[in-house]
């Protein structure tokens, strides 16, 4: 009776999705049993979960209910890098089929590892996340994302081959190759960055292809970075195509721990395999459905590196909610900062998700920026230097310090705070393949 | 009548404009005249060449932001009062001049004057009633 809700696309049954649909009561009944399991197993062979725990009086055994969770010890970052490499893992290395890693702002990287059966549930969850996109056998899919020891090239390709698209293993990079394979394949679907994705569409309005006339891309699963919903409707006005939103982080598994339905109204968390918690970033303490907060996982399934508590830094809130395609799993509301990237200029917190919004009021279209703070005299500058397209670009010198003021005026209106806007040639700033780099802070330097 | 004119945006740095004349001069585009307006941070350099289109699509080709605007290359007599003579016939029309500059050296010919006024159709007009000598982009480019 409830079979016509399993699936977005067709009317075909997926049998992997169905799970998407499961009665609340018993999603979390499995995810009770599992957190139980995850924490026992997470015990036994994590000496730094034990300590913790030890240190706080908990035993897996006081774990009986799904809030219980809040008794365990949350984790981090740092704590991959402090048991670099391999210190968080559960299981012998005879047992882990699969490294990947990820790049470290610090120095070394963080590794993650995956048994056979990580790597049939992290397949598993892809596919859902592809099928709740309209993805099917039939479709044609570029996918953009870095192959190697980043999680989305290799993460995104098994589940697409699982599906039976096909599979265009193209990676990242050169971007007029990119546009070529797009219209000589007939390729029906994107997977990279949003920030790449319109990087593209200015290479091929440089190369006079339009999305709508010369290409057939139908839809895109965008994610590894935080994106607006500005961004997402530059990205759809400007190619005709749907863009879905992917989350995920190699800590928990990669990408497939969340993915948007056909209402892309935020992604839908694979609740019975990642527990998930929002809490206040500053005091750790839960925060009440529906408001902001920092995103914590607990993964309900995963052998080689079990995470407890994990703290994303995504900072989001869970709609409650139910959503119109009939799926039970919760949402996020799409992330679109993190507490990582707030910094701090003259006692105000800013994000630079604030300052992308502000771009976005004064022009239509979605400018190249980069936000540089310095420190002069000891009192912290931020400089917004924009890149100008042609459509912003008027006869008079004038008018661009008209359109210079309107910039800073709107920044000045959504942060508080002065920044000194500059013009850029188009092309000028660093561009990224991976996750865009919006923030140059040279405060430490010029101290 | 109107003439198109090229504007480029162009960051103030060292470099900047020899890069962009280069790219012009590989392309084979000939610089009739050219003219920078900039406030010492950014500029707009406006051109004007026979070839615009080849023009436009090497300057969009190498990244630059350019738009196209319409001006008109007049004849100033070259004479105590020439160029006062053509601004009162915009004075009294009740425009005004944007920008204007000129547009080539000739010794012994009427100097030519490229303007930009707030409303170029009603200016033109005025200069044509006037009988101000006003250039096609076929002699201008020919002389």
């Amino acid at each position: 009776m409830i079979h016509h809700l399993w699936n977005d696309a067709d009317g075909t049954f997926f049998p992997e999705s169905a799970l998407d649909y499961m009665p609340v009561a018993n999603l979390r009944e499995v995810q009770l049993q599992r957190l139980k399991a995850i924490t026992a197993l997470a015990y036994e062979r994590v000496p730094l979960f034990r300590q913790r725990m030890d240190a706080n009086g908990i035993k897996p055994a006081d774990v009986k209910t799904l809030e219980d969770v809040r008794l365990l010890p949350f984790s981090t970052k740092a704590d991959l890098r402090d048991t670099y490499p391999y210190g968080l893992f559960a299981v012998p290395m005879s047992e882990v089929v699969r490294l990947h890693a990820s790049s470290g702002t610090t120095g070394k990287p963080i590794v993650v590892g995956y048994t056979e059966q990580d790597m049939e549930v992290w397949k598993q969850v892809i596919m859902r996340s592809l099928y709740a996109a309209g993805f099917t056998r039939g479709d044609i899919v570029s996918n953009m994302y870095g192959y190697g020891l980043f999680t989305g090239g290799l993460g995104l390709h098994a589940g697409l081959e699982a599906i039976g698209a096909t599979v265009i293993p193209i990676s990242g990079g050169n971007s007029e190759r990119q546009i070529m394979v797009m219209k000589d394949f007939g390729v029906t679907g994107v997977c990279c960055t949003p920030s790449y994705f319109i990087h593209l569409i200015e290479i091929a309005q440089k190369m006079g292809i339009d999305f709508r006339r010369d290409l057939k891309v139908k839809r895109g699963v965008f994610g590894a970075e935080p994106w607006t919903n500005q961004m997402r409707e530059y990205i759809e006005n400007a190619t005709g195509i749907q863009a879905y939103d992917i989350y995920g982080l190699s800590e928990i598994i990669g990408p497939g721990v969340g993915n948007e339905c056909s209402c892309r109204q935020g992604p839908h968390i694979f609740e019975d395999h990642f527990l998930v918690e929002i809490v206040d970033p500053q005091t750790l303490a839960p925060v009440p459905d529906g408001q902001e907060g920092e995103l914590v996982f607990t993964t309900l399934s995963k052998q080689a590196m079990p995470a407890i508590r994990y703290r994303t830094r995504d900072i989001t809130a869970l709609e409650t909610q139910p959503c119109a395609c009939g799926r039970t799993l919760r949402r996020i509301r799409r992330i679109s900062r993190r507490s990582d990237d707030m910094f701090i200029l003259r006692g105000v917190n800013v994000f630079p998700s604030q300052i992308e919004t502000a771009l976005l009021k004064t022009e239509a279209s979605l400018p190249h920026y980069l936000i540089v703070l310095t420190r002069r005299s000891g009192l912290d500058q931020m400089e917004v230097r924009v890149e100008i397209t042609a459509e912003m670009l008027r006869d008079r010198v004038g008018e661009m310090e008209q359109l210079q003021k309107r910039f800073a005026r709107n920044i000045e209106q959504i942060t508080g705070l002065h920044a000194e806007v500059t013009l850029a040639q188009p092309g000028s700033l660093p561009r990224s393949e991976g996750k865009a780099k919006r923030l140059l802070d040279q405060r430490n330097l010029t101290a | 009548m109107k003439i198109a004119q090229i504007s480029v945006f162009l960051e103030n740095r060292p470099g900047r404009l020899s890069a962009l004349t280069r790219r012009l001069a590989d392309a084979g585009v000939n610089l009739s005249t050219l003219m920078l307006s900039d406030n010492g941070e950014f500029g707009l350099l406006r051109l004007l060449t026979p070839d615009v289109a080849q023009a436009l699509q090497t300057i969009q080709a190498a990244g630059y932001a350019s738009t196209t605007t319409e001006v008109v290359a007049l004849e100033v007599p070259d004479q105590p009062g020439g160029l006062a003579n053509v601004l009162s016939v915009i004075e009294k029309a009740g425009r005004s001049v944007e920008y204007m500059y000129a547009f080539a050296e000739r010794p012994g010919k009427a100097a030519i004057m490229v303007f930009r006024f707030d409303d170029m159709d009603q200016a033109l007009g005025a200069l044509q009633t006037a009988g101000i000598g006003i250039r096609t982009p076929v002699d201008l480019f020919a002389s």
